[in-house]
């Protein structure tokens, strides 16, 4: 009994080096991504992420397509091109007094289109699957070691901005008047949504990355009243879901990155339904304090 | 709360035929005229008089497309400005100790320590607000009147000569109107310089020495009772509120002379 568990549970990890790989692989982006979910959906922003994962297909694909499945290639093409959607939305915004979220449709679908077209002309269905899923088994030494320096730089930024960054998501008329300079830090920001998603690219691909930032941070917001609670939950939901998605995609054969984010998405409906704030309590009468 | 150097000049803003324009159109439109250091002002008017405008181009948040406003040997640190309710995310889960910590901005920046002093100024507002006790509330657990009573202790702490309030007691009850009042006079008498925009004419006769009638154009400035006459309502009500797509480029030796100003 206690050897089929062990089997069923550790096993994959303990035989396999590139199941151990994608499991730290997914820890580091567990432990990077999630607080950065979470403030995405602190400043209204949640479909950011998935505009984003989409912006940055046409650089990966033109990184494929001039150095083949070279890792600093199509990270690199990646990186380039959701900072140029990024900018470009953010400016437009700012320059014709549109909403930001409309002008990042019109620039990620863009990019989407740019993307698959560009694969296309070269490469062939299983290498568009192959960005857009990922694969686990594309996780070798240095990609992990990129995703590891990526996610450690990007949590000490994160760590850096933390404060402008909050301040200027509840109060943006406040910190104008004080000189606190939202718009350059709201920039570095969408810049580490950008670098997280690219790093996510390998494990899970540039669809399902999103999925690992956006679905723990959701689930988190049942649970805890504040952020900092909001942030190690979401984390640490993110990191069980690779887990438990990576022991999927090895039982039964699927892709990872899918399974990984069925897992968090699992993570969020028992939240919405058992959380702290959830639809239970929510429904069952709790009687009112006296004052 | 220290109060300021009385001796300190600063606390003045002139304003010198200052037209505040949206995509061409003026919202505030040839207004000239002068806040004396220590002075205590209600700017009044109709919806779109442009009193917000004012407000923010004093503060410098919009440009000023002709004209000029001279803030003197004032620094952007030294100006407060409290804006309307409606810019603030209040489900953001930040706590009510930290709303009032952000009054420390000017000095301790993105990066700087607040440290023990600063967190005991924090308390200290929330007490003269009449908040002890609210430090880790969530502010979404608020009502309106006890969020702005934060909002007003966040201004004290920023500890400002000018301090610069939108409509101040919207939607607040009659008790949190007296109490804000209060600290208003508590400000008037530390010698700092207080403009807000008010919509309560009688609240604006009994507390504020003087007031700023703002019609797009200037209507009058000068003595709330000097100001608040039926023929400055008269004239304020005649304001022509359309957005007038073809009006002509306003001729700037023919404004000033029709408009004319306010003697400072």
């Amino acid at each position: 009994m206690g050897a089929a568990i062990y089997d069923f549970l550790f096993s994959p990890f303990a035989e396999f080096a590139f199941m151990r790989r994608a499991l730290v692989a997914c820890f580091a982006l567990a432990l990077s991504g999630a607080p950065i979910g979470v403030v995405l959906m602190l400043r209204r922003m949640s479909l950011f992420g998935e505009a984003m994962s989409h912006a940055i297909l046409p650089g990966a694909a033109v990184g494929f397509l001039v150095a083949g499945f070279s890792l600093p290639a199509i990270s690199v093409g990646g990186i380039v091109a959701g900072l140029v959607v990024a900018l470009a939305a953010g400016a437009a915004t700012r320059a014709t007094d549109q909403r930001e979220d409309a002008s990042f449709a019109a620039f990620y679908l863009i990019a989407l289109a740019l993307g698959v077209t560009l694969i296309s002309t070269r490469g062939s269905a299983v290498d568009v699957m192959h960005i857009l899923f990922g694969s686990v088994l594309a996780v070798d030494e240095a990609a992990l070691l990129l995703l590891g320096v990526v996610a450690s730089l990007s949590l000490l930024i994160f760590a850096a901005i933390y404060r402008p960054l909050l301040a200027d998501g509840f109060d943006p008329e406040f910190l104008r008047s004080v000189g606190g300079g939202g718009t350059l830090y709201h920039f570095v920001f969408l810049g580490l949504v950008v670098v997280n998603l690219v790093a996510a690219f390998q494990a899970l691909g540039s669809l399902m990355a999103v999925g690992l930032m956006m679905l723990p941070a959701l689930a988190a917001r049942y649970w805890s009243r504040s952020l900092i609670s909001a942030m190690a939950v979401a984390a640490l939901i993110a990191a069980l879901s690779g887990y438990c998605g990576l022991l999927l995609s090895y039982h039964a054969d699927l892709p990872s990155g899918p399974s990984i984010v069925l897992f968090a998405g699992g993570g969020y409906l028992l939240s919405l339904g058992f959380g702290r704030q959830g639809l239970i309590l929510h429904w069952r009468q709790r009687r009112h304090l006296e004052a | 709360m220290p109060a300021i150097a009385a001796s300190a000049p600063a606390g003045e803003i002139s304003l010198e035929d200052v037209t505040v324009a949206y995509d061409r159109h003026p919202a505030v439109h040839h207004v000239s005229g002068r806040f004396s250091p220590g002075s205590l002002t209600a700017i009044i008017g109709p919806n779109g008089a442009g009193k917000s405008t004012l407000l923010k181009a004093i503060v410098g948040q919009l440009p000023v497309a002709d004209g000029s406003i001279e803030r003197g040997p004032l620094k952007p640190r030294d100006i407060a400005f409290l804006p309307q309710q409606a810019s603030l995310d209040r489900a953001y889960p930040i706590s009510v100790l930290e709303v009032v910590l952000l009054g420390h901005w000017q000095r301790v920046g993105a990066f700087g320590r607040i440290g023990r002093d600063g967190i005991r100024a924090a308390r200290e507002a929330l007490s003269a607000v009449g908040l002890e006790g609210f430090e880790h509330r969530p502010l979404g657990t608020l009502s309106i009147g006890q969020a702005q009573r934060a909002l007003f202790a966040r201004v004290l702490v920023q500890d400002a000569r000018v301090i610069l309030l939108d409509e101040p007691f919207n939607a607040l009850d009659a008790r949190t109107v007296a109490d804000l009042l209060a600290l208003l006079q508590r400000w008037h008498g530390e010698k700092r310089t207080v403009i807000a925009v008010l919509h309560d004419f009688d609240l604006v006769r009994q507390h504020f020495p003087e007031a700023l009638y703002l019609a797009r154009r200037l209507i009058a400035w000068g003595r709330s009772d000097e100001v608040l006459t039926p023929e400055n309502q008269l004239a304020a009500r005649r304001m022509a509120e359309s957005w007038d797509d073809t009006a002509p480029l306003c001729d700037p030796g023919h404004a000033q002379h029709s408009h004319g100003g306010h003697a400072a």
